[in-house]
């Protein structure tokens, strides 16, 4: 009797633990223990049929460990129980495999119909192609002319504990997915070098994208708000920091955004038009390395060596004689290993201000500058 | 063993293969270091298995630690993403086939024989070599760690193409390791099948034989179907990495998701190559402590080999997010959800055992009880994640951890150490040291707990698995997490004080340890001589079987 008295005190321990715990705000519609219910039809579909199985599984819990227990504390052998000397019940093992296939027969019944509501991509509004890259996303919008990275904004000295974590801490993007009310938005899933997954809790939307082929899935929206996911495949090194962040607004705002992006692509574009000075290309060069490239050959060009080879003091981004392959490497990538072709997904001007950066930052001092319109002339933009 | 003695051995030739081996050993037999080196006595071989897979629980559990230390709170403390990635692969490798796998085999090595009364195993020597594959394999694997580029950082699934085209270079090293853990863990079925096949005592049917030696008969043969897949799909990765061919390159022709489907066709069997033998240990131990035959033998024997069956065609539940197609999708599903019908099975037959038995509280017992609470709870959110539209929201996160960790730790681990104590007096000649086992026992169901059901709260709300750092409402489930795994690890080194007491001493155990235990192991003296059964022993159907029921 003690030994289940303890166990019983340390399993309310455990309970006053949690039901005490100061939780920070809530990165979705999740109580902080529980599945989120999530703003879809969808999403409160998946959310009803967890908790249907749960107590499903809670009442199974009940019966056997009650009978389980109970047998333990009715036949110790220190109150004198004999034992008996059956071993065997037909009727009562066939009684206990059909019934726990009529149970699986009713959790199996809504769960098919959900599943074929989620399959059913059909007349979608709105499509967006979701590329998943070590570690960002890229959302494309079909037919839209729109398409942008969003990586993750999270400043590193948070993470390394240098100053204080914000509310969003990894799960906050420098650019969100933005999708209109009340539209059926339609996901097509591929990645641009291993399997990731995107997953938004809210939306329970969590399908792998995986390179070389696509994947599809749907959401719709009613309810205006952010909606904060992560990937969820294990993708190398930082697979923790590529959040997602769909933000749901009304259809007016979604056409101002989508015409705002087009005009940020272009004044983007117009860069490549014009001379820029060393300091320019620097900074703006220091902002897409910190981005996009610190990751693997890290902040200060050190590299991971062998796989994510340096960049500071070695190597093509000092060599004189190697300005062409340098900038050949970041335009267009290098097969088989992570680094991508930047020159489809980025700027003239930011492949150009990144490659000067690389050239002249840490000491590798070499002089040279790559303006954004040669960036232009190489890709044909 | 020819087949043309397969059926039934004579009481002749079991003999003359004992006595010719024992004279060999006899004979010639080296001392020291060379002694376990060369030896070809099953019990030395369990021996060596068992002590290897505690060493890999220790290193495994270290690894563990270090997760857990980074995890403790938000940010980075400890390691960097890439250590931490190599942590939770290596972590997960070693104790699948490092500890859990060559702890089964162990105890296999050292019971298969004396349960059913052979002298030893069937093919000794080959049997020496099973073993002496795991030190190869393992060093090799650790020593990846050490590498330029570090050890294996693409999870224990290895999922290509982060395995392959964006793995580091000591990859080619952890597919020598795995094909080497593979040939021994394949050599080492061989073996056992053989064993029991051809060296049952004389009377000995298929249907008397004790749980154990049941469900290992069947995980042997899980062991032979599925671990020449997983050498399969290590060597399209050697291929892709360095001969230039694209399984799993789709920019070549190949599929990644190729890679899932035969990774997890090996995968699920291997879930209940690890659990399968854990059922054998608690359906003997449950009934030596209830004092009360086991309930319904003949259904825990059909039940085991339907779970065998159904682990084939259920693996593709590991991979509902790749974009299966809806109709694969259903089948999956449904074919998952029956495993629960013989499990099920299972373990109202354990209950029913208890049911008006007369019960006493020993260690042993302790932790078959535990292990039934829990892999219960396991099995439990194992139904939850085969629905399909509840597993999107679940996949890949910590609810997975927590599930599959409630199944190996408190199920798989715990039916060892309830193994090990049940066993430790014929192993040793002492009991165990009650007190300190019990102590043992609560200490690791607190932790284990502790650590593992957050884990339930952190993955519903959320939580990717896999992550070095996480957003701040995950923290405090986390610091549990953490809390519960220390005292879990720590609580392991109480067994290796239990494990040396009894081996330097302690309260002597007669031949028949346990009142309630039943099995030819009691009939030898305690501790076991290095050679028994050097004639068969004359069998008595138990009360486990039904013989012994048709035969009245």
């Amino acid at each position: 009797m003690k030994r289940f008295a303890l166990t019983g005190i340390c399993f309310l321990l455990l309970a006053a633990l949690m039901a005490g715990s100061t939780y920070a705000a809530s990165i979705n519609t999740s109580t902080g223990w529980n599945m989120p219910p999530g703003v879809t039809d969808v999403s409160r579909e998946v959310y009803s049929l967890h908790m249907t199985i749960f107590w499903i599984c809670v009442a199974i819990s009940v019966v056997v460990f009650g009978a389980m227990f109970w047998s333990l504390f009715a036949y110790r052998k220190s109150k004198g129980a004999k034992s008996a000397h059956f071993h065997e019940n037909t009727t009562v093992e066939v009684i206990w495999t059909a019934i726990p296939l009529v149970i699986l027969i009713v959790m199996a019944v809504p769960a098919t119909a959900t599943l074929k509501k989620m399959y059913d991509t059909s007349n979608a509004e709105i499509d967006i192609l979701v590329t998943g890259y070590q570690w960002r996303w890229r959302y494309e919008y079909l037919g839209e002319d729109v398409s942008f990275f969003s990586n993750m904004s999270t400043p590193r000295d948070q993470i390394q504990g240098l100053e204080e974590k914000g509310d969003n801490y990894l799960v906050e993007v420098d650019e969100p997915m933005v999708v209109p009310l009340g539209k059926k938005v339609r996901i097509l899933l591929t990645a641009n070098d291993v399997i990731h997954a995107w997953w938004v809790p809210d939306l329970a939307v969590k399908k792998d994208a995986i390179p070389g082929f696509i994947n599809e899935s749907w959401f719709l929206v009613n309810e205006p708000g952010i909606y904060r996911g992560q990937c969820a495949e294990l993708c190398g090194r930082d697979h923790g920091f590529m959040p997602i962040e769909v933000k749901a607004v009304p259809q007016e705002e979604y056409d101002a955004w989508l015409a705002s992006r087009r005009d940020a692509a272009v004044a983007e574009a117009a860069g490549a038009d014009r001379e820029w000075t060393m300091d320019e290309l620097m900074e703006r060069g220091a902002g897409v390395y910190n981005t996009y490239c610190a990751a693997c050959h890290q902040p200060e060009g050190q590299g991971l060596p062998p796989v994510f080879p340096a960049l500071a003091g070695v190597g093509m981004s000092v060599d004189p004689e190697q300005r062409a392959e340098h900038i050949a490497m970041v335009a267009y990538g290098k097969t088989g290993t992570a680094m991508p072709a930047f020159g489809d997904t980025l700027s003239p001007a930011e492949v150009a201000s990144v490659i000067t950066y690389e050239r002249n930052a840490w000491g590798n001092d070499t002089g040279d500058m790559v303006q954004p319109s040669e960036i232009r002339d190489l890709l044909g933009k | 063993m020819t087949p043309e003695t397969t059926q039934s051995v004579s009481q002749h030739s079991v003999s003359d293969v004992a006595s010719g081996h024992d004279a060999h050993a006899h004979g010639h037999a080296p001392t020291g270091l060379m002694r376990w080196l060369l030896t070809t006595n099953h019990k030395e071989i369990g021996t060596l298995y068992m002590l290897f897979s505690l060493l890999m629980l220790f290193i495994g559990g270290t690894m563990a630690l270090v997760i857990r230390a980074e995890l403790f709170q938000p940010g980075l403390q400890y390691v960097q993403p890439e250590f931490f990635n190599q942590m939770t692969t290596m972590h997960g490798l070693i104790m699948v086939f490092g500890a859990i796998m060559p702890a089964f085999v162990g105890l296999a090595n050292w019971m298969i024989p004396l349960q059913v009364g052979a002298p030893d195993m069937a093919l000794p020597r080959l049997n020496n070599f099973s073993f002496w594959l795991l030190p190869v394999a393992f060093t090799t694997l650790l020593a990846t760690l050490f590498m330029e580029g570090g050890g294996p950082n693409f999870g224990w699934t290895f999922y290509a193409p982060l395995s392959t085209t964006y793995a580091p270079p000591s990859t080619n090293f952890f597919i020598l390791s795995i094909h080497l853990a593979g040939i021994s863990s394949i050599l080492g079925a061989i073996n056992i099948i053989a064993t029991i096949l051809n060296l049952r005592t004389p009377g000995m049917r298929l249907m008397d034989m004790s749980l154990f030696v049941w469900t290992w008969l069947i995980t042997a043969f899980l062991l032979i179907a599925v671990m020449p897949v997983l050498a399969g799909v290590v060597t399209m990765m050697l291929l892709d990495i360095n001969f230039g061919t694209s399984f799993f390159d789709a920019a070549g022709g190949g599929d990644p998701v190729l890679f899932q489907h035969l990774f997890w066709f090996f995968g699920h069997p291997e879930v209940y190559i690890m659990i399968l033998p854990a059922f054998g240990i608690v359906s003997l131990i449950v009934p030596a402590f209830a004092r009360k035959r086991l309930f319904g033998y003949a259904s825990m024997v059909y039940a085991t080999a339907s779970i065998a069956i159904l682990s084939f065609v259920v693996w593709a539940h590991h991979m509902f997010t790749v974009g299966l197609p809806l109709t694969a999708e259903l089948f999956f599903m449904y074919s998952t959800m029956l495993i629960a019908v013989p499990t099920g099975v299972k373990v109202f037959n354990w209950i029913a055992t208890l049911f008006r038995g007369s019960i006493s509280f020993e260690t042993p017992m302790l932790f078959s009880l535990g292990f039934i609470v829990m892999f219960t709870i396991g099995g439990l959110s194992g139904v939850m994640l085969a629905i399909v539209p509840a597993d999107f929201q679940y996949h890949d996160t910590y609810f997975v951890v927590a599930h599959f960790h409630y199944v190996l730790v408190p199920g798989a681990l715990f039916a060892i150490m309830a193994a090990a104590y049940y066993w430790m007096p014929k192993w040793t000649g002492h009991y165990a040291n009650e007190t300190l086992g019990k102590w043992h026992f609560w200490l690791s169901v607190i932790g284990v707990n502790l650590t593992f059901f957050p884990m339930h709260f952190s993955g519903l709300a959320g939580m990717p698995r896999r992550i070095p750092d996480y957003a701040l409402q995950f923290a405090d489930f986390n610091m549990l997490s953490s809390i519960g795994g220390f005292l879990f690890g720590f609580s392991q080194l109480i067994f290796v004080w239990v494990v040396i007491k009894a081996v330097r001493g302690g309260v002597k155990a007669p031949a028949k340890a346990w009142e309630g235990a039943e099995g030819l192991e009691w009939a030898v003296p305690s501790p076991a001589p290095l050679h028994t059964f050097d004639t068969p022993p004359e069998f008595v159907p138990e009360r486990d079987s039904p013989s012994r029921h048709s035969d009245h």
